[in-house]
């Protein structure tokens, strides 16, 4: 995917909506995810924040509202349409191939970059370039030691770094990671928060999280969700100190020292 | 074509439709709530056709045999149910639909010894043997309508039972929600039973009607499932409402489609090709709307 | 290799050489006979593709099994014999073009719908060949005349004779295995594989499914083509039940019986299969009743419990009780 120019947004959406029968699960939210940028959506549970990630990879369709990459309008593509436009997004319930070894998962992951899998002669391990793309998404997730392993065998906090690699393996431009730590261990989020600095240097990132230390750590841009809403959207430091947030979803200190 | 052709044919696709309705509901309400595809679900209604013109001529009186016909239904479906359709809760359709596909050959074979595999007929019983004047010229077999009729008093029992009684209540909350009714202290297992049997007299109940009017023959069971998979398939999965819309449409489609004359390009499409009019529809609802009119959206 | 994978490949080359030196000891009925399992093993596999490998159950494959045989029906001219070399190719071409044209309609379809359609399309083409005049009606339509592999002075086999048609079956056996084997290592395998495991997830992945999908339903259709018209060959008459849901019905269970997902476990299944169905037509009567006639009700309750007992099929039956010699030898080392 080129690179936008600079004024324009990686990805922005322009008052999406969405409803479910009579409830407004998100409900006109723009907001802009810039390049080199990590945009942090926090808000408690039920804000919509899945469903706000799930309109933007093509999960889903949106009821109003636009979605933009580049500048390009992708409201309502398929999810695989976004996909190889460069959008990449990593699930909040781990999404992954259980039955597939580690290496498998990634390696099919790295096969959908191919400009077709119509090929039904060579074997498909024959690939070094996709293979190579695999190797790497896997040991920048932290797996290089579980590579023959069966996913269905590898711990919660390892099937997260799965799903992580997955999404690394597409080459994406837009990440979309709908709560990365999850389940995490200290030590696991520790790696994960560093990767996620250094994959900020290259790709617009889209964070949901509830672990407020590592928000805090990577976000650049902070959007506060309550209720299918934006409540407020800001730097860091102007979502902690904001009395509106604080009384909706931060609350005391506590949390944020949590 | 004249109005009288067509209010005749118009009856005769209601009727028809509302038959198929009483059929394929009882497929789309034990799917709907005990999540069980169950193919042999067409052999009940040649089990219900043989059955009333077996007890009509043991017992000499089809009214006998109905309520007989019935009761022997739901005694095999709670039988059914207990012995092994019960093995089949959360397993996947692949092995529902080959161990109930058993079944069918079982059935069809204890059908060709009990009763042969000749075909057979009933008469209309007398007191229903009648015509009724609708226009001047114009008659329609009563016992026709009585089919109808019996078909949408069914319909409107399973309404009210479903929308309005504490059991209906109880299979709603069962489909949505199995653990949770469980853990209410609701029997799901005797709920499951009761659905199951309903479902298959619902399918032998509408054969005994049907003997006296169509031939009961062997393969009447296969044939009638097919339909009701064309009326699931574009009313929607577990659909009642579905099944009914669906039901009434194929039905008319289908009957005029056997009696209109079309030809396009010398091409001699209708009557000719009117067996394949319900699987088109069915294509055409595929490429608009594949989870069906009323069916949920994966 | 593994010592299992190299056991196995020894397995596979025994069974072929036997298999291969059958027609020098067995005498014509069991030639035919086998070469009708194999036929039939055929069929099988091509299911498996949609059945263990897609994840598709299709409950209409054999109507692509009827239609080629149907298409060398009808492409033979009366009293004559077809050619071969042009025959064949158009059966499977037929073959694939149904399944091109079913398969745009029922892959839009998830789960109990996929079922459903399948049947209810194979049915609409059943229905075709048994109501109307195209072809035969019920009756079905007589191949006066075997295909003739002529091309110009070179015929290298004659499918008059039996023995000739078995090898003909028993290379394609070999053929459809090798093509399989070689489909399932290549990226459309490895992504049809994923389909099969999580079809979302390879959506969100970039990959458009549908077409996927369809590919495979018609590779399938035209292996499937493969067997009818060697069936065709080798009975000399096609009839509608070879696009009926009996058959289709009975290739599934070949495929779980002998364990779908794998490559052999079709062909196991489908000799049990056609062992059993020629064991319960042999049956004598019995308290009256002719229990030869009546074989259906065995073949039925036949399937009934192996549905509930053998739901790994008969290689999930042997991989286990491999599994578990080994885990016990592993307690007593």
């Amino acid at each position: 995917m080129d690179e936008p120019p600079p004024d324009v947004p990686a990805l922005c959406t322009r008052g999406l909506t969405r409803h479910f029968g009579g409830l407004a699960a998100v409900r006109e939210v723009s907001l802009e995810c810039r390049m080199r940028e990590v945009h942090a959506v926090i808000g408690p549970n039920g804000a919509g924040k899945t469903t706000l990630i799930n309109m933007l990879s093509g999960d889903l369709a949106p009821s109003g509202g636009a979605v933009l990459l580049n500048g390009q309008d992708i409201t309502g593509l398929d999810a695989h349409r976004i996909s190889r436009l460069g959008v990449a997004r990593s699930y909040q319930k781990t999404n992954v191939f259980l039955p597939f070894t580690v290496f498998e998962n990634c390696r099919l992951a790295a096969q959908s970059r191919l400009k077709s899998s119509m090929r039904f002669f060579r074997p498909a391990l024959a690939n070094r370039a996709v293979n190579d793309a695999a190797g790497r998404a896997l040991a920048a997730a932290g797996l290089e030691g579980r590579a023959g392993t069966p996913v269905a065998a590898l711990s919660h906090g390892e099937q997260r770094q799965v799903e992580i690699a997955m999404t690394l393996a597409t080459a994406p431009s837009v990440l979309l990671l709908d709560e990365p730590l999850a389940g995490m261990g200290a030590e696991e989020s520790q790696r994960i928060v560093e990767l996620l600095q250094r994959l900020a240097a290259q790709h617009a990132i889209l964070l949901v999280e509830h672990d407020m230390d590592a928000v805090f750590a990577v976000a650049d841009v902070l959007t506060v969700m309550v209720n299918g809403s934006i409540l407020e959207s800001g730097t860091p430091e102007q979502i902690r100190s904001s009395r509106a947030v604080q009384e909706a979803y931060l609350g005391t200190e506590e949390v944020l020292h949590e | 074509m004249d109005f009288h052709t067509f209010l005749i044919q118009l009856l005769n696709g209601v009727q028809y439709g509302l038959l198929l309705f009483l059929v394929s509901s009882g497929l789309t309400l034990v799917f709907g709530i005990m999540g069980i595809i169950n193919v042999a679900h067409g052999s009940f209604y040649m089990i219900g056709a043989y059955l009333a013109w077996s007890l009509t001529g043991q017992l000499g009186n089809f009214w006998i045999a109905l309520p007989a016909g019935i009761a022997l239904a739901v005694i095999i479906g709670l039988a059914l149910e207990l012995t092994l359709i019960r093995k089949l809760y959360e397993r996947n359709h692949l092995y529902q639909v080959l161990l109930t596909y058993g079944l069918i050959l079982v059935f069809e074979e204890l059908r060709s010894i009990l009763w042969g595999d000749d075909v057979r007929g009933i008469n209309i019983p007398p007191l229903l043997d009648t015509s009724i004047a609708l226009t001047e010229t114009m008659t329609y077999p009563v016992y026709r309508l009585w089919i109808s009729a019996v078909c949408v008093a069914v319909a409107g029992l399973m309404y009210w039972v479903i929308q309005h009684t504490r059991l209906g209540m109880m299979i709603r909350a069962g489909s949505a929600n199995r653990e949770m009714v469980q853990s209410l202290g609701i029997n799901i297992q005797l709920l499951y039973r009761v659905v199951f049997a309903a479902g298959i007299t619902l399918a032998a109940l509408a054969g005994m009607i049907a003997a006296p009017v169509s031939t009961v023959f062997p393969g009447m069971g296969n044939q009638i499932l097919i339909i009701c998979f064309v009326v699931v398939v574009i009313g929607g999965m577990g659909s009642v409402k579905g099944a009914l819309v669906a039901s009434l449409l194929i039905g008319l489609v289908d009957t005029f489609g056997k009696v209109l004359h079309l030809e396009i390009g010398g091409l001699k499409l209708l009557p000719e090709l009117s067996s394949m009019t319900v699987y088109l529809l069915m294509a055409a609802i595929l490429l608009w709307r594949p989870e069906g009119i009323f069916g949920a959206k994966p | 290799m593994t010592v299992s994978a190299r056991a196995h490949a020894v397995v596979l080359a025994l069974a072929l050489l036997a298999l291969l030196a059958l027609p020098v000891f067995a005498e014509k009925f069991y030639v035919q006979f086998a070469a009708k399992i194999i036929i039939m093993a055929i069929l099988a596999m091509s299911l498996d593709l949609l059945l263990g490998y897609t994840g598709l159950v299709s409950f209409g494959h054999a109507a692509f099994y009827g239609v080629a045989g149907y298409t060398l029906a009808m492409a033979t001219p009366q009293y004559q014999a077809a050619n071969f070399w042009t025959s064949f190719p158009l059966a499977i071409g037929v073959s694939a073009l149904a399944a091109l044209a079913i398969g745009f309609f029922v892959v839009r379809t998830q789960g109990i719908y996929f079922i459903m359609v399948t049947l209810a399309f194979a049915q609409m083409l059943f229905f075709l060949f048994y109501d109307t005049k195209i072809a035969g009606g019920n009756d079905g339509i007589y191949i006066d005349a075997r295909p003739v592999a002529k091309l110009g002075e070179w015929q290298p086999f004659n499918l008059d004779n039996f023995a000739h048609v078995y090898f003909l079956a028993l290379f394609f056996l070999v053929a459809v295995y090798l093509l399989l084997r070689m489909l399932l290592r290549s990226p459309f395998g490895r992504v049809i594989a994923g389909i099969r495991v999580n079809e979302q997830r390879m959506r969100s992945l970039g990959f458009p499914t549908f077409r996927y999908k369809l590919a495979c339903f018609v590779i399938a259709g035209a292996i499937a083509g493969i067997a009818g018209y060697l069936s065709a060959v080798q009975f000399g008459v096609v009839n509608p039940e070879m696009l009926g849901w009996h058959l289709s019905a009975a290739v599934m269970m070949m495929v779980i019986l002998g364990g779908m997902g794998t490559l052999t476990g079709p062909v196991i299944g489908a000799a049990v299969w056609m062992l059993l169905e020629l064991g319960f037509q042999s049956l004598p009567a019995a308290a009256g009743i002719d229990l030869g006639k009546h074989w259906h009700l065995f073949m039925g309750g036949f399937i009934v419990l192996a549905t509930l007992w053998l739901p790994q099929g008969l290689i999930g039956l042997v991989t286990g009780a491999f599994k578990g010699k080994a885990a016990a030898l592993k307690d007593e080392a």
